[in-house]
């Protein structure tokens, strides 16, 4: 079991997340995290999908989710060779007397403080997934009020040329 | 040439080829119907009992035919009522495209009257489906509806459309007829592989329905006769071959043949072609083929490694890719490998014969022999149809039609009828049991109204033979649900609705009753009172392998 990253180039119509979606879960493949974007062309929307599965299940999901009409371009992503990025934004309590040291840990991540409140600041970081899993662990023992983490988005290094169906 | 979305429908049927579409009225497709009536000396629309019946006759006309069965329902119960129709025809890779009205475009969303979301409900047993937004876009979806149902696997497309779209106008831009396409077949491994059947000892070939959808029986015959490979088919490939063809093993799998199962045991190389290891054959998919290197051919990339990995797998059409590999292989001999699987075949269940009563095997074979070799038959599901797919004497690729991989109960009917419009010429057969008939009897009001004079030969046993067979087998002879006692008088039933029937309790007054029917010009029932104990047999329980098989 490994975690994968697959992206979908898609045809940009109501109704093709959905197809994705459903085809996932009849086949019973589970989804970690997906994210769907417009993209540089009008009629393709992009999908990024993070999953975990052994290898032989990654392939069947990548030939079931060939097999949608809508569906103009599936590869997945090799992480050596690729970008891939979260974001996560936390909401912590400034009511803390580690704040400093709380902020300390934040800089090191190169995470931002993006707000600050009453009582309150949001630090918002955008890394790889298992950079942000790292952060929430050094910063788990403060006080979050409420974190919000988005799928992963992946872009593969260097120069490639896509062919679409 | 300005046209409402309504002839527009039926414009674009007609660029396609189709003459025979089949349905049910209702308020989101009145203006369907309004077009239909119009263009009635064109098109011949069968309306049957219920959806569901002209959904299954929508399938049955393609699997006689080869062409693209058309359903046209309304919206709401009678979208949601084509449902099992639509995932048999996907399941068994049949071309479909099925079209439903639905409520105006301004109501969609509104929990209106007879609205439903079918788009949603049948994304998972369509290839594709269409809402249809703008009366500009239909004529398009629908040709892109053709052309997907058609196209490599082939399978059901639904097209959804709004009743304001139907009446709206826009230009008709006549097109020629979609040719489907197919990718292209991966060869680049063709050579090794004919190496590798050149050089087995013990090669084997597993076929199902795509060899036939392929329309590669020539090639498959060759191969078979070339190389010297005994053969054995799933249930959606019966009659590519036929029945009494050297190197024919007949049925694989659960219900399959010993001797079938026996060699896809010892193979040293098996060939699996057009087929997709369903778990009616791979019974146990650690064992099955286990002593062999397996090469699998499929136009379906999806399905190769899905249950069983292949060591060799060539994706592509199968007449093409056989066609190539036809070009690298030898004639061989196989004597002792054949030598041992007649001895293999001496062990192949046989049921006995009796005169005084009927057994299932003496319903099929007399029945066969009235109606012929060329006749069309057509199956619901349960013990009668594997007794059919067993001891029927298959020789036509396209003349058994029966519900595979979904297994739908009350599929035989419909698809009778719907066999029985493509083929007006051919005895039309359709083998069901007291269970399967009870669920779409109804249809048999379709087959009077337009005289259909589709045989239905049920096998009578007043119980649900499969259940109970297993149930005997392995619940410790507990028969829940199974024993319903029902009091149908059938040929009551057939008479009140316009047909005939018989009650035959013997292979003599069978076969009398099948020289009426054959002459008949509207439908006529048969009923056969056959034994509640009768088995499906042989019989390899789901899971094990052949070394488990039950014989009796």
């Amino acid at each position: 079991m490994r975690k994968q990253c697959m992206v979908l180039l898609v045809e940009n119509n109501a109704g093709v997340l959905a197809r994705v979606s459903s085809l996932f879960m009849q086949r019973g493949f589970n989804i970690d995290s997906l994210t769907v974007s417009s993209t540089d062309s009008p009629n393709i929307s992009r999908i990024t999908v993070m999953t975990t599965g052994d290898n032989r299940t990654f392939s069947q999901i990548m030939k079931q989710t060939s097999k949608l009409v809508e569906a103009k371009m599936i590869f997945s992503v090799e992480p050596e060779f690729s970008l891939i990025r979260e974001i996560l934004m936390v909401k912590f309590s400034s009511d803390t007397e580690e704040l400093e040291e709380l902020k300390k840990i934040i800089e090191r991540f190169g995470a931002h403080i993006i707000d600050m409140s009453y009582g309150c600041f949001v630090a918002e970081l955008t890394e790889s997934p298992q950079r942000v899993d790292d952060f929430l662990e050094a910063v788990k023992s403060y006080r979050m009020i409420e974190i919000c983490r988005s799928g992963a988005i992946a872009l593969e290094r260097g120069l490639i040329d896509y062919e679409l169906n | 040439m300005i046209l409402n979305g309504s002839e527009i429908l039926v414009n674009v049927l007609l660029e396609q080829g189709v003459d025979t579409v089949f349905g049910y009225p209702g308020g989101a497709v009145l203006n369907i119907y309004d077009a239909l009536y119009k263009y009635s000396d064109k098109i011949h629309h069968y309306m049957t009992a219920h959806e569901q019946g002209a959904a299954h006759a929508a399938d049955g006309y393609a699997r006689a035919t080869g062409k693209t069965g058309v359903v046209i329902a309304t919206s709401g119960p009678g979208a949601t009522n084509l449902v099992t129709g639509i995932a048999t025809a996907y399941m068994d890779s049949v071309p479909m495209v099925a079209i439903t009205g639905n409520v105006p475009t301004q109501l969609i969303g509104c929990d209106s009257f007879q609205e439903v979301y079918i788009a949603g409900i049948t994304m998972p047993i369509t290839k594709h489906n269409f809402v249809v937004r703008k009366v500009e876009e239909l004529a398009d979806i629908v040709r892109e509806a053709f052309k997907i149902a058609a196209s490599g696997r082939p399978g059901p497309v639904l097209i959804d459309i709004p009743k304001d779209i139907t009446a709206d106008k826009t230009t008709y831009v006549p097109a020629e007829k979609v040719v489907p396409q197919n990718p292209r077949p991966r060869l680049k491994n063709i050579e090794e592989i004919a190496g590798l059947i050149n050089r087995a000892e013990r090669p084997f070939i597993y076929f199902g329905g795509g060899v036939r959808i392929s329309g590669a029986g020539e090639e498959l015959r060759e191969l078979i006769m070339r190389a010297d490979i005994p053969a054995a088919h799933t249930l959606m490939a019966a009659g590519v071959l036929g029945y009494n063809e050297k190197n024919n093993l007949g049925l694989i799998g659960m219900h399959g043949c010993y001797s079938a199962n026996a060699a896809a045991n010892r193979a040293d190389i098996m060939l699996a072609i057009g087929t997709r290891f369903s778990d009616r054959v791979a019974l146990n998919t650690e064992k099955f083929g286990h002593n062999s290197r397996i090469v699998h051919i499929d136009i379906d990339p999806s399905e190769i490694n899905k249950i069983i990995v292949a060591d060799y797998s060539i994706t592509g059409d199968v007449k093409e890719v056989l066609t190539e590999l036809l070009k690298y292989i030898k004639p061989r001999k196989h004597d002792d490998w054949t030598a041992q699987i007649a001895k293999w075949k001496r062990d192949d269940y046989m049921p006995e014969d009796r005169e005084d009563i009927l057994r299932p095997h003496q319903v099929i074979d007399t029945t066969c022999r009235i109606a012929g070799e060329d006749a069309i038959y057509v199956t619901d599901v349960g013990q009668h149809q594997l007794w059919a797919a067993q001891y029927l004497r298959h020789v036509k690729p396209r003349n058994f039609l029966t519900s595979g991989g979904l297994g739908t109960m009350g599929y035989g009917y419909g698809a009778a009828l719907g066999a029985q419009t493509a083929c007006p010429d051919k005895t039309v057969v359709h083998f069901t049991s007291d269970g399967s008939l009870h669920m779409n009897m109804n249809e048999l009001c379709t087959a009077v109204s337009y005289k259909l004079p589709v045989i239905t030969v049920i096998l009578n046993n007043a119980v649900l033979g499969m259940v109970r067979q297993w149930q005997g087998v392995f619940y410790d002879r507990r028969f829940s649900s199974s024993e319903p006692e029902r009091k149908t008088d059938y040929v009551a039933v057939a008479r009140a609705f316009g047909g005939e029937g018989y009650v035959c309790e013997t292979p003599a007054e069978l076969e009398e009753a099948m020289k009426k029917a054959v002459k008949a010009d509207g439908p006529v029932w048969i009923d056969c009172r056959i034994d509640r104990e009768e088995k499906v047999l042989p019989m390899i329980p789901s899971g094990q392998t052949v070394h488990d098989t039950i014989f009796k």
